[in-house]
């Protein structure tokens, strides 16, 4: 695999000075049946087309979205997750929306 | 032989001399020559020998695209010596033949010829009896094939990678190309042009007067901005527009926004009988011959030509003297048989319907291919061109361009190259292979119909040429045989690299990088055996008995250099909250001034990593990881609160601090000598956390004991590592201080029954199996790896992690098998002699039903069985009396 991924804060890099942590997955809300704790950590939708997935810029080390075709690794945009909420009102662990495999 | 007499633009330096010695002998050349051209002017000839049937090849395009000018050079095989430039003192050897070039005992395969030599010849032939194919085999290597790789032989020079990136790529660097490139420059675009040959230019500068205009088409480029190159070949072009340089002994990898491919044509050679003999060559290598270094190329020659430049080179011919015996212009008449015979491979004479020219030279052009190889490799469609005869680029893909001849604009009128001959004789179609139009067809009859699966078979282009000079003929003799045009037959896949790349170009420079502790050069010193531990250099030891340097921790007083732990700082009002989500156990909690071991899991119950964690004040935590999972926990713990988005910083601390382990009985006293603040048990128990300092500098101790004993972990600024190292083992010297390694720290954890994280534990150990259930703390409302560990106690433990003894002090090996009942059921983790307490001790994963004291199980060892005795806790100071000493 040979492409520029944009950094939202470091623009356009390497895709070796990234890390792709897989897509984004969502994280079952509370008390999950065995089955989607299995689904949320074993299975990926492995889109052959536009997937939203998760990087780690080694540079600056920020995680931030993607939007990327698997199939022609095109990136449709970046952008940085959103920034943190004020103390104590976080959503829970399992009301995240967005979780992947990081 | 003699030169033809100066002209101006020629290439060589005649006032000067340079030496080299081919076959021993000593040849003569000036600078601007390359081998080839200077052997070819003391009169050699015969430059290879072919593949298969070892027939005599000389000089044919001198552009560097045939394999018949292949020799070793310098111990180096496969080199293209009619492009390579002399050096003085280099040692040129021919390859492939048995006795000398000029007579090769090994041609009698090409006499014998017949049923011998068809494609896979050597498969039909030797296959009966089956057992002596090795020995076929061994035999057959040695008759076919290039060069030989020298096996002991080391890379010598160190190759450099380069990252690069520009707006533009020029790929070739003729006419159109250069144009292009200054044209991109001058609208302010950064430019690279790249030239697999020796100086920019292409085919101008084998033209009479050409070289001049290159040169000022070069400096017009290199004035806009233009960055040249060559010789630099480019490799291919992969996605987003990665164009891999091989340049000497550096790899370009230049990302541009567009390239530009200006790779022009390659000549192609005409199929008739004796096509291969030596004389026989493209008008681009006559030329050569005679414009860049003044040489004839003959005395009497014979013109085949689909195209203009044959009839170029007929001019240049003439110019240079040569009489024209016969000139053939394929696009006015083309004569049902031509044919070239000569004796001992040196073309002598040709024959025309019959009519027999004497001659020592034939130059022969069909039409030319555009060289469109890099246009598909990017993704272009290939379409067949019927008025020329040629293969043309289509469809580039986005921002990759083509100019000039490649792009199918060869400007000059062409015919399809017709196929003379057929007399059932070697016309040869792929001169790398050796394959000609009857192994073709041949292989056409065995039903090899598709080009691709041609190509496998008879391995038509996948020869050295790679196509250049044998995938069109290949494909015309294709059409003719099954009756149907060129663009049915189509092209085979293009591929890279476009042109073969020494191994060490792409292995690029030999990285091992390695980190080492602001302690590094002080274990050097003290006789550390440094080893390695991921990517770290670590003490193993510092003398042969680790298990005395373990010992002596027990008896007095051990330093140990622990800066490889991770150390992150976890700070802001959520902090407490966050690390409670990330850990089975609770944190929010704990103390200031107090520590609590953490282990962290995957969401699917894993163990990731372990490590302390200190509370600090309200809203800061020090958390410490294992030596390799530093970055891994950073990266983790980072991207949950990505998620979460809780009010909190994680700040990786690792490489600011030094942090050097105390430990052993002696080791308040030796804290007191070196630190005014106050180490009293009640003052400083065991798992509290406090700033001190420690001979002046500001630290962080951690009172723990991974070892056993009472210690006291000191984190403090990387700078003054050496410093507060150097005044602990001076102050401390009569308590005994002493550093010890990993290795006795290894000994010295395991008598305490602790794990370590990726040696006792793998990707599939849960918290309940690595008998850790008192971290789980269920009543927890979630964290990561909750749901996973449930999971596991629901479904019941099958395995647990145990300590064991070797009742009989045989000592199994780490990853040695557990056995009972004389089945495969675990292995043992972790293993160790313990000087202390005399006895063979260790972990193993054994069955859940096993996990009681004194449980009895075996494990394989040099194929025995031994017998090991279950030991549950720690082995050493069960009640951790001396850690809270």
């Amino acid at each position: 695999m040979s492409l520029l991924v944009t950094c939202p804060s470091c623009g356009p890099r390497e895709v070796s000075e990234l890390r792709c942590a897989g897509e984004v997955t969502r994280r079952p809300t509370s008390a999950p049946s065995a089955r989607e704790l299995n689904e949320y950590i074993y299975f990926r939708d492995n889109e052959a087309g536009v997937q939203r997935e998760w990087w780690f810029c080694r540079v600056c080390e920020d995680w931030f979205l993607a939007e990327r075709n698997t199939v022609t690794n095109e990136v449709l945009r970046t952008w940085l997750p959103e920034p943190p909420v004020a103390a104590g009102a976080a959503a829970s662990p399992a009301d995240a929306d967005e979780a992947g495999s990081a | 032989m003699s030169r033809l007499p100066p002209h101006p633009h020629e290439r060589i330096d005649r006032t000067r001399e340079l030496a080299f010695t081919f076959e021993g002998r000593r040849v003569s050349a000036f600078p601007g020559d390359t081998f080839g051209s200077a052997l070819y002017a003391a009169g050699q000839r015969v430059f290879s020998r072919s593949f298969k049937y070892h027939r005599p090849r000389g000089l044919q395009c001198c552009s560097g695209h045939c394999a018949n000018c292949q020799m070793t050079v310098d111990g180096v095989p496969n080199v293209r010596v009619c492009v390579e430039p002399v050096r003085e003192g280099a040692v040129v050897q021919g390859q492939n033949y048995l006795g000398s070039l000029e007579r090769d005992l090994l041609q009698v395969t090409d006499k014998l010829g017949g049923p011998f030599t068809p494609p896979g010849f050597y498969y039909k032939t030797f296959i009966r009896p089956r057992r002596l194919w090795p020995l076929y085999e061994k035999l057959l290597r040695h008759a076919a094939g290039l060069g030989r790789l020298d096996e002991h032989g080391a890379r010598g020079e160190r190759v450099e990678v380069e990252h690069r990136h520009v707006d533009t790529i020029v790929i070739g660097g003729g006419e159109a190309g250069l144009e292009a490139a200054a044209e991109a420059a001058q609208r302010g675009e950064s430019v690279l042009l790249v030239d697999e040959g020796p100086e920019v230019g292409g085919s101008l500068l084998s033209r009479r007067g050409g070289a001049a205009t290159a040169r000022e088409l070069a400096a017009q480029a290199a004035a806009a901005g233009v960055e040249l190159l060559a010789p630099a070949t480019a490799i291919g072009i992969f996605e987003y527009n990665l164009v891999p340089v091989a340049t000497a002994n550096l790899l370009l990898k230049v990302r541009a926004r567009r390239v530009v491919v200006a790779s022009g044509v390659t000549e192609q050679p005409l199929v008739f009988p004796g096509n291969d003999l030596v004389g026989v060559m493209l008008p681009e290598g006559v030329r050569r011959l005679v414009n860049y270094w003044s040489l004839k190329p003959g005395e009497r020659a014979v013109v085949l030509t689909a195209d203009e430049r044959g009839l170029d080179a007929a001019a240049e011919l003439e110019a240079a003297g040569v009489e024209l015996a016969h000139v053939v212009d394929l696009r006015t008449q083309q004569p049902p048989n031509i044919e070239a015979a000569g004796r001992r491979g040196r073309v002598q004479q040709v024959g025309i319907n019959g009519r027999w020219i004497a001659c020592d030279l034939v130059v022969m052009s069909g039409s030319p291919q555009p060289s469109y190889k890099l246009l598909a490799q990017a993704g272009a469609r290939v379409a067949y061109d019927a008025g020329r005869g040629v293969f043309v680029p289509r469809d580039l893909p986005p921002r990759v361009e083509a100019v000039g001849a490649c792009a199918g604009d060869v400007g000059e009128p062409a015919v399809p190259a017709p196929q003379l001959g057929y007399r059932g004789d070697k016309c040869f179609v792929c001169f790398c292979e050796d394959q000609t139009t009857k192994d073709l067809k041949h292989a056409i009859a065995e039903g090899f119909d598709s080009i691709e699966l041609s190509k496998r078979y008879t391995t038509v282009t996948m020869g050295p040429c790679q196509g250049r000079l044998c995938q069109l003929g290949s494909i015309r003799v294709y059409a003719k045989a099954n009756g149907v045009d060129e663009a049915t037959i189509g092209t085979t896949t293009a591929r890279p690299p476009y042109a073969p790349v020494p191994l060490g170009v792409l292995a690029g420079r030999p990285q091992e990088p390695v980190k080492r502790t602001s302690l590094h050069h002080r274990h050097e010193d003290l006789g550390g055996k440094m080893m390695w531990t991921g990517a770290w250099k670590r003490p193993h030891s510092y003398s042969d008995d680790p298990g005395e340097e373990a010992q002596h921790v027990h008896r007095a007083l051990g330093l140990i250099d622990v800066s490889t732990l991770g150390k992150l700082l976890v700070e802001g009002p959520d902090a407490g909250a966050f690390l409670d989500r990330l850990y089975p156990n609770r944190f929010s909690d704990l103390k200031p001034g107090r520590i609590r071991y953490g282990v962290l899991t995957t969401d699917a119950g894993r163990i990731m990593d372990d490590g302390t964690v200190a509370r600090l004040d309200e809203q800061t935590y020090y958390v410490t990881t294992t030596s390799t999972g530093a970055d891994g926990v950073y990266q983790w713990f980072t991207w949950w609160n990505a998620v979460w988005r809780l009010d909190v910083e994680v700040a990786n601390v690792t490489g600011a601090l030094a942090a050097v382990n105390v430990a052993g009985p002696n080791a308040r006293e030796a804290m007191q000598r070196v630190s005014p603040d106050d180490y009293a048990n009640d003052a400083f128990a065991y798992l509290d956390a406090k700033h001190v300092r420690v001979a002046g500098v500001p630290t962080l101790a951690l009172r723990i004991g991974f070892v056993g004993e009472l210690g006291y972990e000191l984190h403090f600024p990387s700078a003054y590592g050496e410093h507060v190292w150097d005044a602990l083992l001076e102050r401390a010297a009569d308590l005994g201080a002493r550093p010890f390694g990993l290795e006795p720290q290894r000994i010295l954890r395991l008598e305490k029954g602790h794990v370590i994280v990726s040696q006792d534990t793998d990707s599939e150990s849960n918290l309940l199996e690595a008998a850790m259930p008192w971290i789980f703390k269920q009543e927890k409302e979630d964290f990561v790896g909750k749901w996973g560990t449930q999971q596991v106690a629901e479904r019941g433990l099958r395995w647990l992690l145990v300590g064991f003894e070797s009742p009989t002090g045989v000592m199994p090996l780490e990853g040695g098998q557990v056995v009972v009942d004389g089945r495969s059921a675990g292995r043992v983790t972790s293993v160790r002699r313990s000087a202390e307490l005399g006895k063979v001790i260790g972990l193993a994963v054994v069955p859940h039903e096993l996990a009681v004291d004194g449980g009895r199980f075996d494990v394989r060892v040099d194929g025995r069985l031994v017998p090991m005795t279950v030991h549950l806790g720690p082995f050493f100071d069960p009640e951790g009396a001396r850690l809270k000493a």
